[in-house]
Order: C-alpha cells, then structure tokens, then sequence
C-alpha cells in the first residue's frame, strides 16, 4: 500500500454504487409495511361489517365507537413511546384504576374538582418516576419493574376502596363526557364527540409533535435503535427514559380521568384489568418494534382502531361467542409479533 | 458458627423467618391461631395453620414450574391462565362426563386438563425457542388467550360440578394433611428427582448462567426451553386443579388471576436470581408457604384480599432493587468487584482484547 | 517547529480488580497529525480510549486538553471539550436516517420544534465537508455500507467542530477499497488540521496513514516515535516486549519431527472461509501433530480455529474429519467428530461461573449423553478425580463454584473439560493469556504430552516464543488471511516469523516465508498458501 493520495474517485465510486443499488424511498417505507397492513387490515374488517351487518359506515357507530375507545387511544399513546424506547409499561391498567379511584374519593372529600382531576394525573406520573428509576438507575428489566408497579397500583386501589365510588354530581369531570353534536344527523344518526375524545386527539397531536419535532423524542427513537449507541453520543439517555416512564404514567392518570367521566364519574378497583395488553397489541399492530426504535404514534392509533372494529364486529355479529375476544385479540397480536419478526429477520439478512 | 452463617445467607431462611413474624402477629392479635383440632362434624385435623398449606398447594406448583423458566433468564406470565385452563377442564369434563361420581371420571379431567396445559406449554415454548421470540411477550399473549380459552370451555360459564373424589383433592386429607398439599410435595420431590438425577437441572442452569459457553460445551437449548416452558404450563395446570377442587367451581375470570406474581415472587424469594441461573427447588416451595402465609395474615387482620398485592408489590420491588448492581456495590462493595467479571452484560470494566473478534 | 500539542496525558493510572490497566502513560496528539496507538492484548490502549473519551476516570494523572486540566465525566463532558470519537463496532442508529444520525442532540430548532429542512441541510454541509456530497442525509442509515456508515460517524464528528477525533479500530471490518476511501477522509480532516489518534491492528495501514506512533505494552508507555524513523520488525518487537536478539535467542531447540505428511489427516479443510472472518484457505492437521497459529492481534487466529470447530459457521470451503466428509455447522457437530474447542474469552464463554468445577468439567461430556442419560456418578468422580489430580487444581474442592477460583485453574478446568470429550483434535485459543507463570508452564507441559499421545493440537497465543517453542509446524497470519506456513526446527526463531508478518506485501511474505524454510531444511507444505 502506497502512501499517495487515492484518487478522489474511489470515495465518490463507493457513495454512488450504495445509493444506486438500493432506493432510500423503498427502503424507507418499508417501516411503514406493517402499518399499512394493518391499515388495510382495519379497512377490510370496516367494509365487511358494512356489508355484513349494515350501519358501520354510519356518524352514529363510529363517533360512539371512538369516544368509547379515547382512553384506550391516550393509552396507547403513552405506550408507544415507551415501546419505541425498547422498554414496556405494564402497570398503565392498574394505574387506571389507582388513578380514578384516588381522584373520585378525593372529589368526595370536598377537593376542588379540577384539582382532584390534576391529582388524577399527578398519581399516574409518581408511579411512572418510580418505574423510571427503578429500570434506568437499578438497572430491573422494565417488564418486571412495570409488572411490579402493576401490583402496587391495583392493590393500592384496592386499599381505597374495594366498591365501586361515584363522584358528586356537580363534579366537574362530569363536563368531560358532555356530548357535543357535530353533525345533527337524521335520527339518531349524529356525529358527537365529547371533549374526552377532543382530548385524546390532542394527546395524540401532542405526542406525534413530542416524538418527531423534538430532541428529547429523537432520543427515544435513538434509545430504542441502539442504547449504547444513544450513550456515546452523548444523548442524556438517563433523563430521557424517566421522562418516557413519567409520560406512560401521566397518560394513563388522564385515560383514567377520561375514563371515568365517560362511564359517570364513578371509579372501581377492578377498572381497566388487561388493558396494558389493549394498549401493547393497538402499538404492535400499529407496526412498532417491540425491540424498540421503530414506530410511529398515528400507527397506534391505526391499531387501537382495529382492536375497536375487532370488538364492532363481534358484538354486532352476535353469534361469535365474545369469550372469543380475548382469543382473538391474542391470535392477532401474535400474529403481529410474527410478521414483525420475518419482516426484521428479512432485513437483517 | 458456620453453620449459622450459612444459613444468614441462604435465601429461604429469611423466608421461614418471615413465616414466623407473620404467625407471630397473627397469634398477637388472637392467642388461639396456631391451635390444631378435630373438627367433630368432619373428624378432620383444622386449623388456621391447615389452611395455609391447603392454599399453599397451587401456589406452590406455579412457583416450581416459574423456577425452571426463571433459571433459563425467561419468564412465564401465563400461569394464572393456565391454572384457569386446568380447572376449566376439570370443572367441564366432570359436569358433561357419564358417569361424573367415579374415579375414573376424576381421573379423566385431571388427564385432560394436564393435556392441554402441555398443548399450550410446548406453544409458549416453541415460539421463544425456535421463532425467538421474547419469553415475556409470548406468555402474556398467552395468559390473554388461555383465559380466553378457559372461557370458551366453560362457555363463559362460572361451571361447578360434584365429584367426590375429586374434591377430596382440597377438602380430603393424607395423614392429617390437606391431599392437595401432599400431592404437592410429592410432585415436587417427583420433579426434583428429574432435574437432578438427570442432567436437566444441570442443563438448564448452564443455559441461564451462560448461553454462550453452554453452546460451545454442546448443548442444544431449544429442546431444553421447550421442556421448561411445558413443565411450567402442566404444573400451573396442576394448581388449578388444587384451586378448583376447593370449591368445585372454576371462576374463569377469577381462577388464578393475578397470580403470576406469586409465582415470581415466591421464586425470587427462594433465592433464584431473574437474571437466570442457580435455581432452589426447595427455596421456592419455602418462598410459596411464605406467599400463602402473607395471603392469609392480610385477610386475617381484615385487609381486603384485593389490597394483598399491593404488599407483595413492594416485597418483589425490595428484593428486585437488592438484587441489582447499583444497590449491591453500596452495601457489599466488596462482593461487587469479585462478581462484575462472570456478572451481567451492565459489567463496564473490561481490559483490552476483549473485542478482538468481530464475528457477526 | 513541532506544534502545541491539543491533548496531553500525563502519568495517566487506571486499576481495575486484580489488573493495573494503565500505569503511569505519557501520551499527547498535535494538531494536523494522525498520531497510531500501538500495543498487543492488554497493552492498555482502549483503556486510554476510554479515559479520553470519559467512559473511564484516571485514578491517578491527568488529562491535559488546549492547555487546560480536564475530568471528564461521561462521553457528553468529552465531546463538549472537543473530542470525538469513532468506534469499531458503528456507534450510530441504523433505525434513524443518515442526517439524523449526524445531527442527533445537535438539531436545528425552530418554532415547530426541529425544522428538518434545515437539520438536513446542516447535514449534507457536514457531509460534504468530508467529500459526502452525493450522500443523500434523508436516506435511512442501514441503507449503506458499514464503511459509508464509518464516515457518517466521522462526519457527526465534524458538527461540534472537534478538534481531536478519536478512530478505535474504524477500518477491522472493511475491505482494502473500502479502508482506501477512510483514509481520503481522515487525510482531508488532518489537513484541515484535526488531530487524529488512530488505532488498528493492521501494520500495513498504521504505516500507510500515520505520522507518529506510541507504543504502550502491558498498561505502560514503551515510547513515541515519527513512522518514518521506524520500521516494521522494530515496532513488532517493541509491541511484544524483545528485541530482535532476545528473539533469536528464543530459536526453539525443537527438533524437527519427521512426519509422513502423506497419511490422511486428522482434519483437512479446503478453501475454508467466512466473508469478514476469514478468508478462504487449505488446512491440514495430522494426528500427534501440534500446529501454533502465529500473528499479531487481528490476524484472524481465533476466527480460523472457530471455523475449524464449527463453532462459526463457514460460508465456503469443504472440511474432511480422517478422511470423510462433513459438515462443522454447529459446536456439537465439532464435537461429535472428535473436535474440540477452548476459547480466548474464558470469563465470557468458556467457564459456567456459578456452577461448580465438577459441572464445568463434565458439561461437554454430559452435553454429549444428552440430557436424559447422566453421567453415572462413578464416571464423574473418576473424570473429575483425573482431571484435577492431573492439572492440580487448586483448591482441590470439587463443589467450589469455578468462578472463585484462579484464571489459571479456571483454565485447566477448561482443559479437563474438553479433554474428557477425548478428542482427536483440540484447538487453544489463548491457554495461557492471564494466568500465573506455574500454570502456563503446566498448561504448555499438557500440550506436549497430549501431542505424543496421538492428540492433534492447535495452539494459538500473542506470545510468539510459546508458539514457537511447542508447535511442530507454523501457520502464519496476517489480516484475517494465511501468509505462510513453517516447519518448526533448531533453526526457526520467533524474529523469523516478526519478520514473515512485518513483510510489505503477500510476496514478499511467502518469499520470506520459503527461505525461511530453506534455511531450516524443511520445505513447507505449498499446499494452502493462499493468494
């Protein structure tokens, strides 16, 4: 090897032939497959309920079904990006329960209303910092710090109370589930939306806006590529994966808050069991990675969507047994899981 | 001395001790707890003390079985389901069978019911060690689809059923203990005599200890994990058996719900490590007389049964956070640079060549 | 008029448990010089990596940067002051596009939180600065080569206008063309007057790219030199610790072995070979025979022996067990055909910590029974009782966890526990890497013995007078390649074989290598030289 200087071809030879032999636009939409599949999974399931039972593609149907579905949506929401970040959040239902439960007796106690809805929140947040410090500083792998937490919560609710409570019924959380008619169809065919659901969207704008327009969601995505890489760039990894468990934890006080206004301000210990995994199979139909650094919120949405339908057409259908749910729901998250795996395994080979 | 000393640092002494304070408060609070009779009516041996190892029995069969997935680094979130599986069997088989008053009939659910926990076990165990996927994961859509499948057996139903040998299961006894419960022990010693006269225990704590080197020594894991994964799905199934035959009614959405955390816990209790490895037979079985305890002092001191896991919550995070490195160096700083080098991935202090190869 | 050095280290220590893994280390880097580290295993250069990237603090020393005395406490402090590095393994993320990954915690912001347009923009500035105009920065970055993906960690570099840019090993896993477009780069970025510390183990590179050269070895500072008043055989023996006469010296009194090369072979490979690994290349190994794997640290030692165990698989090429056929895929093919294997990294992959050292020694033999059939305990203690009683092992505990007990009786429990396997082939890797003298000794005495007995064994070490004192025959390496092979006899030393590796070119290497052979009487097999 000669010490001459190599001729500058060799480098531009090097850059063409790698941006030649694959397009960045295929290779790019590639994370966008398993969305679409399950984009195209959820359009299918909504016209054969249209064809099947009649009455989906309707204001009525859908604008219940997403105002039934907000919690779920904001759940899904701070699910996202702790799965984005490589980690897991199992305690979101019980914190739900924990949430509401503390905010409706506190509102019974005489606690101004709107603060008790800022408790609400508050209580779900405390749960995300303890499991924040408890996988980022002591090192627990997040499903058995979240699993933990998950315990912790449901017990702690319980501990409150084990019947169901109801809050005053000049509570102002009650204002959240006003039904506000958007379009005054014929009938009861109408388009309502109630300012939970208002909020749920706004959550969703909000995190899309926190993970792709600013540096601390770049850093969640870096995380969830490669941790090591994260810490040698010198990203504040530690700050940012709190703050992550910190937003799971804050979202599901306000799914919580959501929640219970919808079903009349009343909260139960045993409120929201096996909605984490509501939440994990809306992000991984979504087409998130569940090793972390690929994903996008509006997937989730997509796949909170397709849990939503899945649920339309069992009720509607009538004769499928609804025991049937669960089965399904775990079919095709696995489903899911399976065709993220050949998808990565493909790629990486 | 020594003797002492070695049992200072074996994990379920501290487990017997806590059974003790916990017995203790009880007997605080009524001085009669601990007394053993002859219930007339029946003429068997009660008391408060019975009942705990009754209910011990299935949680002792979750927690044996976690104890070899846990070994392997893995998890298995599903065993309440399962449990639910198992009774949902049991409880569906004995309400639709001929002749539903017999022996064989018991032994037909019983069968049956192991059947398909084995069905659904090797499942679990195919997809984390041949398709890959996180044990985590894979048992949690499990635990969702086997209580949905223990729905679809019973129909949604909350399905009782009489079967009087069956039943004798819980509510019978073996000299002057639950059967259940000696059953229990009976299958443990059964299971402990497979892992250890075999080269199975051996084998799965080398896979937990060190994946790598146990390739290069030749060991083959995925038949290894797919067997975990089975024994974990039969034993729970097994539990559930105990569990139902209590009351001979299988709740579908009660029957071991919530109960993978005893399992863990008593597991982490007895001394295995999540990290995998060295795993405790007989640390677990203690870790679940422990669990059984706590459940029975909280609702004898009148706590609501529903507020019990929020105890056990910070019992799992205390041992989990003593477990972990950062809290280990500060308390035995010592121990911490002699394990670091064999210790976990988060080990940092490496010397040169340590990446010499570059293989992918 | 040399320039103000930008980086000073001055009596840099650094201890870890049981190792001192800097001692007292001088080492400074001038601006608009690419400056090499040079050093073998445990020499302590990523140990002063570390500590100049932050990720280890100085126990004793300091680190001196434009004049001002710093602490780095993490990889962040070390950026802010200027210095950037470059790993071997890409630090960047593959799931994010080449612009992100250059910008990351440098985006431009504006009123909707990150403008894209312009982080992007920033980014092609940034590649273009190091002749990637034509990169398109919004193109995911696991659409490029691993060395494109080498020059966008470069370029990340370049956005905090850093002055000192740190390159660990960036060119271990590129081809010549590949590492050819590296250099442009680095070339470029010297001139501009960035201060370059590089690390390779290739000697052909460091001599191709660098100014001036440090030579650490085992955590001390050996000495800074200018490449030009160096030459290769010098730099080789001040990396190993001799010099040239002290390696004559070390001529091994072996005798030749007369040996029917003609018979089948234990094992033979044709054109063995993964791509990043190894190269393809012919290997036989007859039986009785020992055969030292000779070169520097890179050379691709480990990576051939783990083809030959099938604990890599290989892409290319066809190995024969005594004359058959077949297929090494995985460790338990290797070892059912008789072929064993002990790692280097004994901590990582070879002990099972917490079992006890009666369990590590049957593993393999249990592995093979498979798990139902147990070794009888009468056959363990038998196996275990040889095994201990011949290496001594210390203590003499059975039921001790392996972990607590010595590197080098860690190791003979390695070696019980591939010798209860019985097999006709054992590969070494590093046997005696970090174990106490008494056991090196007792471990090359095995070797010895196990040879006579009809055992073939390969044995491969960075310290080339063990390799040349116990092997029959020499292969020698260089970059993941085969460059030569040596008959051992009275006449060969190891500044023979320095001088094979330190040899210009692949010819001249095989002509050095020939004569080599001439002057011992003996012909290498010509077989297998690999071109």
């Amino acid at each position: 090897m000669s010490d001459s200087r190599t001729p500058p071809t060799a480098l531009a030879e090097e850059v063409s032939s790698a941006t030649r032999t694959r397009s960045p636009l295929w290779e790019r939409s590639q994370t966008f497959l398993p969305t679409a599949a399950a984009l195209v999974l959820l359009i299918t399931m909504l016209v054969y309920a249209e064809l099947a039972y009649g009455r989906v593609f309707h204001a009525g149907t859908i604008s219940s079904l997403l105002v039934s579905f907000a919690p779920t949506i904001i759940l899904a929401v701070g699910m996202t990006v702790v799965i984005l970040s490589g980690g897991i959040d199992l305690s979101v239902g019980a914190v739900v329960a924990v949430s509401s439960v503390t905010g409706v007796i506190a509102m019974g106690s005489g606690l101004d209303g709107w603060l008790a809805i800022v408790l609400m929140i508050a209580v779900g947040a405390a749960f995300g910092v303890v499991s924040g410090v408890m996988v980022q500083y002591f090192g627990v792998q997040p499903f058995i710090a979240t699993l933990a937490m998950m315990f912790l919560a449901r017990g702690l609710a319980s501990i409150l109370s084990t019947t169901p409570v109801v809050a005053p019924e000049d509570s102002p959380i009650l204002l959240l589930a006003t039904d506000w008619k958007l379009v005054d169809g014929p009938k009861v065919n109408d388009f309502t939306i109630t300012p939970g659901l208002l909020i749920a969207v706004l959550v969703v704008i909000g995190a899309v806006f926190f993970l792709h327009r600013t540096r601390t969601g770049r850093s969640v995505y870096a995380i969830g590529g490669s941790e090591p890489s994260a810490q040698l760039m010198g990203l504040p990894v530690a700050r940012t994966r709190v703050t992550l468990y910190v937003i799971s934890g804050a979202l599901a006080g306000l799914a919580g808050v959501i929640y219970t206004a919808e079903v009349g301000g009343k909260a139960q210990n045993i409120t929201g069991i096996g909605w984490e995994l509501d939440a994990i199979a809306a992000v991984v139909i979504g087409g998130s990675l569940l090793t972390g650094g690929v994903g996008y919120v509006l997937g989730s949405v997509v796949g909170v969507f397709v849990l939503a339908a899945l649920r339309l057409i069992i009720t509607k259908d009538g004769s499928i047994n609804p025991e049937y749910l669960t089965i399904i729901t775990g079919a095709v998250l696995l489903m899911f899981v399976l065709l993220q795996k050949v998808l990565t395994s493909r790629k990486r080979s | 001395m020594s003797l002492v000393k070695t049992a200072l640092r074996t994990p379920w002494f501290w487990a017997i001790v806590g059974i003790g304070v916990l017995l203790a408060i009880n007997t605080l609070k009524d001085p009669s707890y601990l007394q053993i009779g002859i219930n007339p009516t029946t003429g068997l041996v009660a008391g408060n003390l019975l009942d705990i190892v009754r209910v011990s029995a299935p949680i002792i069969m979750i927690a044996l079985g976690m104890t070899f997935v846990i070994a392997t680094e893995g998890i298995d979130l599903s065993v309440g389901s399962m449990m639910a599986v198992g009774g949902a069997v049991a409880m569906q088989t004995l309400a639709t069978i001929d002749d539903p008053t017999s022996v064989g009939a018991m032994l037909a659910a019983i069968g049956l019911a192991i059947l398909l926990a084995v069905v659904l076990g090797a499942i679990n165990g195919l997809l984390v060690a041949v398709v890959g996927l996180q044990p985590f994961i894979t048992t949690l859509v499990m635990m969702l689809a086997a209580r949905g499948i223990a729905r679809v057996i019973t129909g949604g139903q909350n399905t009782n059923a009489t079967n009087e040998p069956f039943q004798q299961l819980a509510n019978g006894q073996l000299l002057g203990l639950p059967t259940s419960f000696v059953i229990a022990i009976v299958v443990v010693v059964l299971v402990a005599l497979l892992m250890r006269r075999t080269a199975l225990g051996l084998t799965i704590e080398s896979i937990g200890i060190n994946p790598k080197a146990s390739r290069l020594a030749g060991i083959r894991p995925r038949p290894i994990l797919i067997a975990v994964y089975v024994l974990a799905a039969a034993l729970a199934s097994i539990g559930g058996l105990f569990s139902v035959s209590e009351v001979m009614t299988v709740s579908v959405s009660g029957t071991g719900n919530l109960m993978e955390l005893d399992a863990i816990l008593a597991v982490v209790i007895g001394g295995t490590s999540l990290a995998g490895g060295k795993f405790s037979i007989l640390g677990s079985t203690i870790g679940a007389l422990l669990i059984a305890t706590l459940n029975k002092t909280v609702l004898f001191l009148g706590v609501a049964a529903a507020a019990t896991p929020a105890f056990k919550a910070i019992v799992i995070i205390a041992l989990v956070l003593l477990q972990s490195e950062r809290v280990r160096s500060y308390v035995l700083p010592r121990a911490r640079k002699n394990a670091t080098p064999s210790g976990p991935a988060r080990a940092t202090a490496e010397v040169d060549g340590a990446g010499e190869r570059s293989v992918a | 008029m040399e320039p103000l050095a930008i980086v000073e280290v001055h009596g840099a220590s650094i201890t870890f448990p049981g190792v001192k893994a800097l001692d007292d280390v001088d080492f400074r880097l001038l601006p608009g010089e690419v400056h090499t580290l040079m050093g073998e295993n445990g020499a302590g250069k990523s140990t002063l990596i570390k500590a100049l990237t932050g990720v280890y603090q100085l126990d004793s020393g300091e680190i001196v940067v434009n004049g001002h005395a710093r602490r780095f406490s993490g990889t962040a402090s070390a950026q802010a002051a200027g210095i950037s590095t470059v790993y071997q393994e890409v630090n960047l993320c593959t799931n994010l596009s080449i612009g992100e990954n250059i910008m990351l915690g440098h985006e431009v912001r504006g009123f909707w939180g990150i403008d894209w347009t312009k982080t992007h923009r920033r980014a092609a500035e940034v590649l273009a600065g190091v002749g990637l105009a034509d990169l398109d920065p919004r193109a995911p970055l696991s659409t490029i080569s691993i060395a494109l993906q080498q020059l966008v960690a470069i370029s990340r570099a370049m956005v905090t206008d850093s002055k000192v840019l740190i390159l660990d090993e960036p060119t271990s896993s590129l081809d010549a063309k590949e590492v050819e477009v590296l250099f442009t780069v680095i070339r470029r970025l010297r001139d501009q007057g960035v201060a370059i510390l590089f690390v390779s183990h290739f000697l052909d590179q460091v001599f191709a790219i660098s100014d001036r050269i440090t030579v650490l070895r085992n955590g001390k500072f050996i000495g800074e030199y200018l490449t030009r008043d160096l030459d290769r055989g010098q730099l080789i023996s001040k990396m190993i610790g001799k010099d040239f006469e002290a390696l004559r010296a070390l001529g091994s009194n072996r005798q030749s072995t007369a040996r029917d090369r003609s018979a089948t072979p234990v094992f033979s490979a044709e054109g063995l070979g993964r791509k990043g690994a190894f190269e393809p290349t012919d290997l036989d190994i007859h039986a009785g025979e020992v055969v030292g794997f000779a070169g520097l640290l890179g050379a691709g030692r480990s990576e051939l022996a783990r083809l030959i165990a099938g604990v890599d698989k290989a892409d290319s090429g066809r190995t024969r067990v005594k004359g058959e056929e077949v297929a090494l895929t995985s460790p338990v093919a290797g070892l059912a055909h008789g072929i064993a294997y002990s790692t280097e990294s004994r901590r990582e992959d070879g002990i099972v910590g917490d079992l006890s050292v009666r369990d590590n020694i049957m593993l393999a033999v249990q592995a093979r029974r498979g798990w139902l059939r147990r070794v009888p305990a009468r056959e363990v203690d038998r196996l275990v009782t040889t095994y201990m009683t011949r290496f001594d092992v210390r203590p003499n505990d059975p039921d001790r966890p392996i972990r607590l007990l010595s590197g080098g009786n860690q190791q003979k429990v390695l070696l019980g526990r591939w010798l209860a396997t019985q097999p006709d082939l054992l590969l070494l890797d590093e046997p005696t890497r970090g174990i106490d003298v008494g056991a090196k000794a007792e471990i090359q005495e095995t070797v010895a013995e196990l040879a006579e007995g009809g055992m073939s064994v390969v044995f491969i070490s960075s310290e080339l007078d063990e390799v040349v004192r116990l092997s029959e025959r020499i292969v020698i390496l260089k970059d993941h390649r085969r460059i030569g092979e040596v008959i051992n006899g009275p006449g060969v030393n190891a500044e023979q074989i320095v001088s094979v590796i330190a040899a210009e070119s692949d010819v001249a290497a095989e002509a050095k290598a020939e004569a080599l052979a001439a002057d011992t009487g003996t012909t290498p097999s010509d077989e297998g030289v690999n071109e």
